[in-house]
């Protein structure tokens, strides 16, 4: 155990696992459903294509003490959905808490009256009342679902998506399991929201003191100390601020078991196992590893990719990835999933045998930030022999050799002339993507990013050093290659802003509430460049429509929420191809809460926008 | 005392009202924050004196209404034919606004609150924020009656010792513009204050500290104080607690 950490497992909460008040548990099911398997996940399998969920309070007892939460079907996760793709799924939700709720099916293409987000979907279900939502299921995959009102995503609203191929997996599995992250915290939500607004750094405990400046000063030198830090003091920035909310708040738990209450999955040596990792936590990155065995991912988002063997991964919040394991040997395995500020893990067992449990893994030391981060230039190239990331040593490394943008993923020939869009008046053009707005020069943004640099293989800050695989989207592809065109019609450019210690967020430096919507047409196809100018890793997620990553050499890896790391830039290609009130936002829950949301519109085509070349509407596969 | 507790009431009030935000941000949600950063009973000469410093908003991000108390009370006079009685005290509310990433500039008024004397009243304008190093700044130029101005500077920085002991050295400075001579204030550099304290963080919002407070009058005030009598300055252990909500 890792004694630094005062929040970590050995000050031992008296977690209890998840006890659950009886309020709410089973209503609504019917006897079929109810005959649905208990998992090892603790949440039940509802097979089916017609179901009933039911909104309600329930309290909870996750770290030793009795806290509201909201659950579905009584549950902490809500029961996993298991679907076949080609049926069309029914699910009456019926709210029985005392506040509008909602659920959003994260990742489905669907009408986008049944996305479930008040305010553009619908008018939310409203207490006592039922709602059905009805779609058909046109993919297969891993997917997730939560509310999209309040903050009810963090006290216990969400649960797992499973949609049966039609056509038989091409990575065949003995077993399959749901392995649901998320972060619980005793604190009511809003509280936490008030609490950043008032002290932004408030859930950090790993902030620089005295003695780390001092510690500095022996090991680098007082001159190169006070250079370093010249840097952070006069921008008023921590390099060690990794998370927001922390392990000081938050139990992390692994389907709804915390650490000590050890959920655990049986197997047979020498069996395939199908693992369906997904990250349905409010604000955390977890970097998950099974010490002993090796991974194989087949599928990111619900969508196959080309299957790559990797050992420790980085899951962006609301992100799902597929991955194999095949354990030979008789033995426990711990799958070990550390916050990305080592404030915290969630962990569970693999075993052949329930009484069998493996070493869990000490945490990591807290990274720091540095000058990628800052958005003064990417790691170059990826060369992990040039970086020593021990002492995070970065000021040493001498800017000017490194190639702030890799050769292998420039995006070609592809880029069309950034647009003037009249109707998006707040999308103002630039010269470049980089090039800040006037509105990124406000009270709301506290740093632009001077260089940002593309970083698809990079692993993120604190996984740079590792001696073993770290998958990153570069490795990745969608399996069958670009599932549409490469070229874009149009191109827009947002950046991603901030003022961490007014906990404020927005795209362009405009918050959601200042923002009008930003408009695409019916099938265009847009790239959508983002550049991050905060210090934070935001998982951006469009609703309703893919997108499709932009790897570079004809590659796209298509996804419903992408990671963005600090001082990134990338871009993907999205098919305008459902009309409708799409939410566009950062799923870190507290930023999506303080602004960083936008509406996207997909509207039939303008008078006005005839003249624009509408190419290649349906062609799939281009460029495979 | 009277209007400070009005207006903590109004503050909680406030604070509930709060919690009915929307989480989307499709309406701008209000917060407020209460922070007494210093509630310290002070060793002086005169005898034990409670003495505070605090400050309070209630807003959204941009736009916050500001009020902001500081005061000493006599809490045990070393003379016997003393009571114990508040010595002075002084209110400001102000309009902030957010102008740049760490600055708010604040426009409102003050009163001066003293028993024995003349009270006074002055138009406020100020900026507050965090300047690079991240010294913690607050510049007010008040202009009161009679064409009086008070230029305060305030900067305060905290040292971080462990995650949750901090050495806090702070420091202000008053400059007048002209004599206030029924208050034996002279123009010029008229008083520094300069405190050093020690606090430990049982939770971020409640933090116990101990620390010495050194203050001195300059110029035509520390003239007329001594003409009258009295001592020009003062050294004088503190302890107390900070304590926010």
């Amino acid at each position: 155990m890792n004694t630094r950490h005062p929040f970590s497992l050995p000050r031992r909460r008296f977690v209890q696992g998840l006890a659950l008040g009886a309020a709410g548990l089973g209503m609504g099911l019917s006897p079929r459903q109810l005959l649905a398997t208990q998992g090892h996940t603790g949440a039940p399998i509802l097979e089916g294509d017609t179901f009933h969920l039911t909104l309600g309070g329930a309290d909870v007892n996750i770290t030793g003490k009795s806290r509201p939460a909201t659950t579905i079907n009584g549950g902490i996760p809500g029961p996993t959905l298991r679907w076949r793709e080609g049926d069309t799924a029914t699910l009456k939700v019926t709210n029985l808490l005392p506040e509008t709720s909602s659920i959003h099916w994260h990742g489905l293409l669907l009408p986008f009256q049944m996305d479930g987000v008040p305010g553009l979907s619908f008018d939310g279900i409203q207490p006592g009342e039922t709602f059905t939502y009805q779609f058909p299921l046109v993919q297969s995959g891993t997917y997730w679902y939560h509310s999209h009102s309040g903050f009810q995503e963090q006290t216990g609203i969400y649960g797992a998506i499973i949609i049966d191929p039609k056509t038989p997996d091409p990575e065949p599995f003995d077993r399959e399991q749901v392995v649901m992250l998320s972060d619980w915290s005793d604190e009511d939500p809003q509280h936490i929201y008030a609490t950043l607004k008032k002290l932004s750094h408030y859930y950090n405990f790993n902030e620089r003191t005295v003695f780390d400046t001092l510690r500095d000063f022996r090991e680098k030198g007082v001159m190169k100390t006070l250079k370093d830090r010249h840097m952070w003091n006069r921008m008023r920035m921590s390099d060690r601020d990794l998370a927001d909310v922390t392990g000081y708040t938050y139990t992390y738990l692994m389907n709804g078991q915390s650490p000590n209450g050890n959920w655990t999955c049986q197997f047979n040596p020498g069996e395939r196992i199908k693992l369906r990792l997904i990250n349905a936590s409010a604000m955390t990155f977890f970097d998950i590893r099974i010490p002993g065995l090796d991974m194989k991912v087949v599928a990111m988002d619900g969508q196959p990719v080309k299957p790559v063997d990797f050992h420790e991964v980085r899951l962006g919040v609301a992100e799902t990835l597929d991955v194999i394991v095949a354990p030979k040997n008789d033995r426990a395995y711990t799958l070990f999933a550390q916050s990305i500020d080592r404030s915290g893990f969630a962990r569970g067992t693999l075993t052949p045998d329930p009484a069998m449990t493996a070493a869990v893994p000490e945490m990591d030391e807290p990274p720091l930030l540095g000058h990628t981060e800052m958005g003064m230039g990417a790691m170059a190239g990826m060369d992990h022999s040039m970086m020593n990331h021990g002492g995070m040593d970065m000021s040493g490394m001498d800017h000017s050799t490194m190639n702030h943008d890799m050769p292998n993923m420039e995006h070609g020939n592809n880029a069309v002339p950034f647009a003037v869009d009249p109707a998006n008046p707040d999308l103002s053009p630039r010269d470049s993507a980089t090039e800040h707005l006037a509105s990124e020069h406000s009270p709301e943004v506290d740093m632009r990013a001077m260089a940002p640099g593309e970083m698809l293989a990079d692993p993120g800050i604190g996984l740079r050093d590792r001696k073993w695989k770290v998958l990153t989207y570069a490795d990745m592809e969608t399996l069958g290659g670009p599932p549409d065109s490469l070229h874009p019609d149009r191109e827009i450019v947002l950046h991603l802003t901030g003022n961490m210690s007014r906990y404020m967020w927005s795209f362009n430096g405009t918050p959601f509430a200042d923002a009008t919507p930003l408009e695409l047409y019916h099938h265009e196809r847009v790239r959508i460049t983002l550049v991050n100018d905060t210090m934070m890793t935001h998982p951006i997620h469009l609703h309703g429509l893919w997108s499709d990553l932009e790897l570079g050499n004809g590659k796209l890896l298509r996804k419903h929420t992408i990671t963005v790391k600090p001082g990134e830039k990338l871009s993907y290609l999205v098919r305008a191809d459902a009309l409708g009130r799409w939410a566009y936002h950062c799923h870190l829950l507290y930023h999506m809460a303080a602004g960083m949301f936008r509406e996207v519109r997909v509207v039939k085509n303008k008078g006005d926008m005839d003249a624009m070349p509408m190419m290649n509407h349906h062609q799939h596969g281009e460029g495979a | 005392m009277k209007k400070l507790t009005l207006c903590l009431g109004l503050t909680l009030t406030q604070i509930m009202a709060s919690t009915q935000l929307m989480a989307m941000g499709e309406d701008q949600p209000r917060f407020s924050k209460v922070l007494f950063d210093q509630l310290e009973v002070r060793d002086t000469d005169e005898g034990r004196v409670l003495g505070w410093e605090m400050d309070a908003w209630y807003g959204g991000d941009i736009n916050k209404l500001y009020f902001a108390s500081e005061g000493e009370r006599l809490m045990a006079p070393e003379e016997d034919d003393e009571d114990p009685a508040t010595e002075g005290a002084e209110t400001r509310l102000a309009w902030s606004h957010a102008f740049a990433p760490y600055w708010d500039w604040q426009l409102g008024v003050r009163r001066d609150w003293q028993p024995d004397d003349p009270n006074r009243d002055w138009a406020s304008l100020g900026v507050q924020g965090v300047a690079p190093y991240w010294f913690e700044v607050n510049a007010n130029l008040f202009v009161g009656e009679d064409g009086l101005t008070n230029l305060r500077l305030e900067a305060e920085y905290e040292l971080m010792l462990t995650q949750k002991l901090a050495l806090v050295p702070s420091v202000e400075a008053n400059i007048y513009g002209k004599d206030d001579d029924e208050l034996g204030i002279g123009d010029g550099l008229t008083d520094i204050e300069a405190g050093l304290r020690l606090r430990y963080e049982i939770r971020r919002e409640l933090a116990p500290y101990i620390g010495i407070n050194w203050e001195k009058q300059y110029g035509d005030t520390a003239d007329l104080t001594r003409a009258s009598g009295g001592k020009t300055e003062e050294g004088m252990f503190v302890a107390g607690v900070r304590l926010w909500f």
